[in-house]
C-alpha cells in the first residue's frame, strides 16, 4: 500500500504532479465552457419565450438537436468536422495545415450541449416570472432592454440557480470525454499513469476521488451562491 | 306603418388582415430559420454528394449490429438498474443510520463521478485481478468488455434511479400510509398496492429522462472495445476516413432519442389522463 501511495509523489518518480496538472485542465475546461454555454443558453431561451414564431422554431431546433445527440458524438463531430471545415476554408487562402485545438473543440462541443440544456432551465425560469412585471416596467417608460436587465434578469438568476447547479455538476463530469481527443485532462493523465504503472485499480480510484472532491466543492460553493441569491426569499417560521 | 325606416347596410369589404411588421425579432428569427434550412441542405448535400456505396454497404450492416448492441445495453441496464434501485431507494429512507449512510454514499459516489471513469476502473481494474477472479470462477464474466460495461451501466443507473424512486415515494403524502395502517393493511401490502403505483406515475417523467441519458451515455462503451453503434461508427471512420459515417450515426442516435421522447410523452399523457382537471 505504501509503495502505491509513493507513486503519487510529485516530480519525475511519481504521478502526483501529472494528476494535478490534469485536474487543472479539467477544471479550466469546465470553467471556460461555462460563460459561453450560459450566454448562448440565455439567448436561445429568449428565442423560445419570444412571441415571434420563427424565433421559437429556430431556438427549439437548436435544443432538440444538441439534447438528442450523445455528448461523445457531438465532441467527435466538432473535432473532426471542425477540422474538415477549417481545412476547406483555409485552403482558399493558404496551403498551411490547420489543426483543431483539442481544448477549443472540447469547449465548443460541451458548450453546445450545456447551452441546449441551460436554455431549457432559463426558459422555464422565464415562465416563472409573471408577464405583468415586464409589462408594468414598459408602462413605467422603461425600454425593453431596461425591463429585461433591471426587472426580469435579476429574478431569473434566482429561479434558475438550482437547475444550473445541476448542469454544472454534469458538465464537470462530462469534461472527462475530452480525454478521447488527446487533451491531457485528469482522466487521460490517469490513463497514461495506468499504462506505465499497471495499477488501474489504484489510479482510477484516485481519479474518481478527485472528481468526487471537485463535485463536493462545487456543490458547497453553489449552495452558498444559492443561499445568497435567495436571501430575499427567506421567511421567518 | 310608422316611419321606422329600414336602412340596409350595404355589404362591406372585410377588415384588412393583420399586417405582420418586419420587427427586429422577426428578421432575426427568419434569418436563423434560414441558417437551419441551409445546414439541413448542407447535410443532405454532404450525405448525398459524398455518398460512397462501398462504404455504405460495407459498414451499414455493422452499424445496424452496433445499434442492436446499444439497445441491449440500454434495455438491460435500465431493467436491472430498476430492480436494484427500489431496495436502494428504500434503504435511502431507512430509519437505520448505517443503512441510510451506505445508500447515501453509494448514490453520491456514482452520481458524483464520470461514468467513463467508472467504466475504466471496472474494466481495467478487473484485469489486474485475473488470478483471483479465475479462482472465484468469475473471470468468464469480467473477460468480456461487454459484461464489464453492462455492469458499470447497471451500477450507475441504479444510483440515478434510486434517487428518482426516492423522490417519487416521498411525494406520496404520509397520511395515505397512516390511513392504510389504520385500516389494518400490512406494511408490504401498503407499499406495493398504495405507495408504489402512485409513486411510479410521479417517477415516469424523470425515468424517461434517465433512459434518454443512458442511451446517450452508452456511447462511451465504444472506448473499451465494445462495438455498439458508436464503436461501429468509429471503426468505419478509422478505416475509411469518410466523415459521413459520423453523420449517419448522429441521425440514428437522434432518431432513437426523439422517437423515444415523443412516445414517452404520449404514454405519460395517457397514463395520467385521470389526473388532468
Amino acid at each position: 500500500m505504501m509503495d502505491l501511495i509513493a507513486q503519487l509523489a510529485w516530480g519525475p518518480t511519481g504521478w502526483g504532479d501529472e494528476l494535478a496538472a490534469g485536474t487543472m485542465v479539467t477544471v479550466s475546461l469546465a470553467l471556460a465552457t461555462l460563460p459561453f454555454g450560459l450566454a448562448i443558453g440565455l439567448l436561445v431561451a429568449l428565442g423560445k419565450t419570444s412571441s415571434e414564431k420563427t424565433l421559437q422554431t429556430a431556438a427549439n431546433i437548436y435544443t432538440t438537436i444538441f439534447r438528442g445527440l450523445p455528448e461523445l458524438l457531438t465532441l467527435l463531430i466538432v473535432y473532426y468536422g471542425g477540422q474538415i471545415v477549417l481545412q476547406r476554408i483555409f485552403a482558399l487562402f493558404t496551403d498551411a495545415y490547420v489543426e483543431v485545438n483539442g481544448f477549443v473543440a472540447g469547449m465548443v462541443a460541451l458548450g453546445l450541449v450545456f447551452s441546449a440544456f441551460s436554455s431549457e432551465v432559463f426558459a422555464s425560469a422565464f415562465k416563472g416570472i409573471p408577464a405583468g412585471q415586464p409589462e408594468a416596467a414598459l408602462a413605467l417608460g422603461l425600454t425593453r432592454w431596461q425591463a429585461l436587465r433591471l426587472v426580469t434578469l435579476p429574478q431569473l438568476i434566482r429561479l434558475s440557480i438550482g437547475g444550473l447547479s445541476n448542469l454544472w455538476l454534469i458538465l464537470l463530469k462530462e469534461t472527462s470525454l475530452v480525454s478521447v481527443i488527446a487533451l491531457n485532462d485528469l482522466l487521460r493523465n490517469t490513463n497514461v499513469a495506468v499504462g506505465f504503472t499497471k495499477q488501474p485499480l489504484f489510479f482510477y480510484s484516485v481519479a474518481l476521488l478527485i472528481y468526487l472532491v471537485l463535485s463536493l466543492i462545487s456543490a458547497k460553493g453553489l449552495g452558498t451562491i444559492e443561499n445568497h441569491v435567495k436571501r430575499g426569499e427567506q421567511r421567518v417560521a | 306603418m310608422s316611419e321606422t325606416a329600414v336602412r340596409i347596410i350595404e355589404a362591406q369589404s372585410p377588415p384588412p388582415g393583420v399586417v405582420r411588421k418586419w420587427t427586429v425579432s422577426r428578421i432575426a428569427g427568419t434569418a436563423l430559420c434560414g441558417v437551419w434550412i441551409a445546414i439541413g441542405i448542407g447535410l443532405v448535400w454532404s450525405l448525398y454528394g459524398a455518398f460512397d456505396p462501398d462504404v455504405f454497404f460495407k459498414y451499414m450492416p455493422r452499424m445496424a449490429e452496433g445499434l442492436l448492441v446499444t439497445t441491449k445495453l440500454v434495455v438491460f441496464s435500465i431493467f436491472f438498474g430498476g430492480l436494484l434501485a427500489i431496495p436502494l431507494a428504500l434503504a435511502r429512507m431507512s430509519t437505520s443510520v448505517v443503512v441510510r449512510g451506505f445508500a447515501f454514499a453509494y448514490v453520491y459516489i456514482f452520481r458524483g463521478t464520470p461514468i467513463l471513469g467508472q467504466m475504466f476502473l471496472l474494466y481495467y481494474g478487473a484485469g489486474q485481478f485475473v488470478d483471483e477472479l479465475i479462482t472465484l470462477n468469475l473471470w468468464w464474466f469480467f473477460r468480456e468488455a461487454y459484461n464489464c460495461v453492462l455492469l458499470t451501466f447497471v451500477l450507475n443507473t441504479t444510483a440515478y434511479q434510486a434517487e428518482i424512486y426516492k423522490t417519487a415515494i416521498e411525494s406520496i403524502p404520509r397520511g395515505q400510509r397512516e390511513a392504510a395502517e389504520t385500516l389494518g393493511l400490512k406494511k408490504g401490502l401498503t407499499f406495493w398496492k398504495i405507495t408504489f403505483p402512485q409513486a411510479m406515475i410521479t417517477a415516469l417523467r424523470p425515468l424517461g429522462n434517465e433512459i434518454i441519458l443512458m442511451i446517450k451515455a452508452s456511447a462511451v462503451a465504444s472506448l473499451v472495445t465494445v462495438f455498439d453503434l458508436m464503436g461501429a461508427t468509429k471503426l468505419a471512420f478509422s478505416r475509411t476516413f469518410d466523415f459521413n459515417v459520423y453523420l449517419w450515426a448522429a441521425i440514428l442516435y437522434f432518431t432513437i432519442v426523439e422517437v423515444l421522447r415523443r412516445t414517452w410523452d404520449w404514454v405519460e399523457t395517457r397514463l395520467t389522463r385521470h389526473l388532468v382537471r
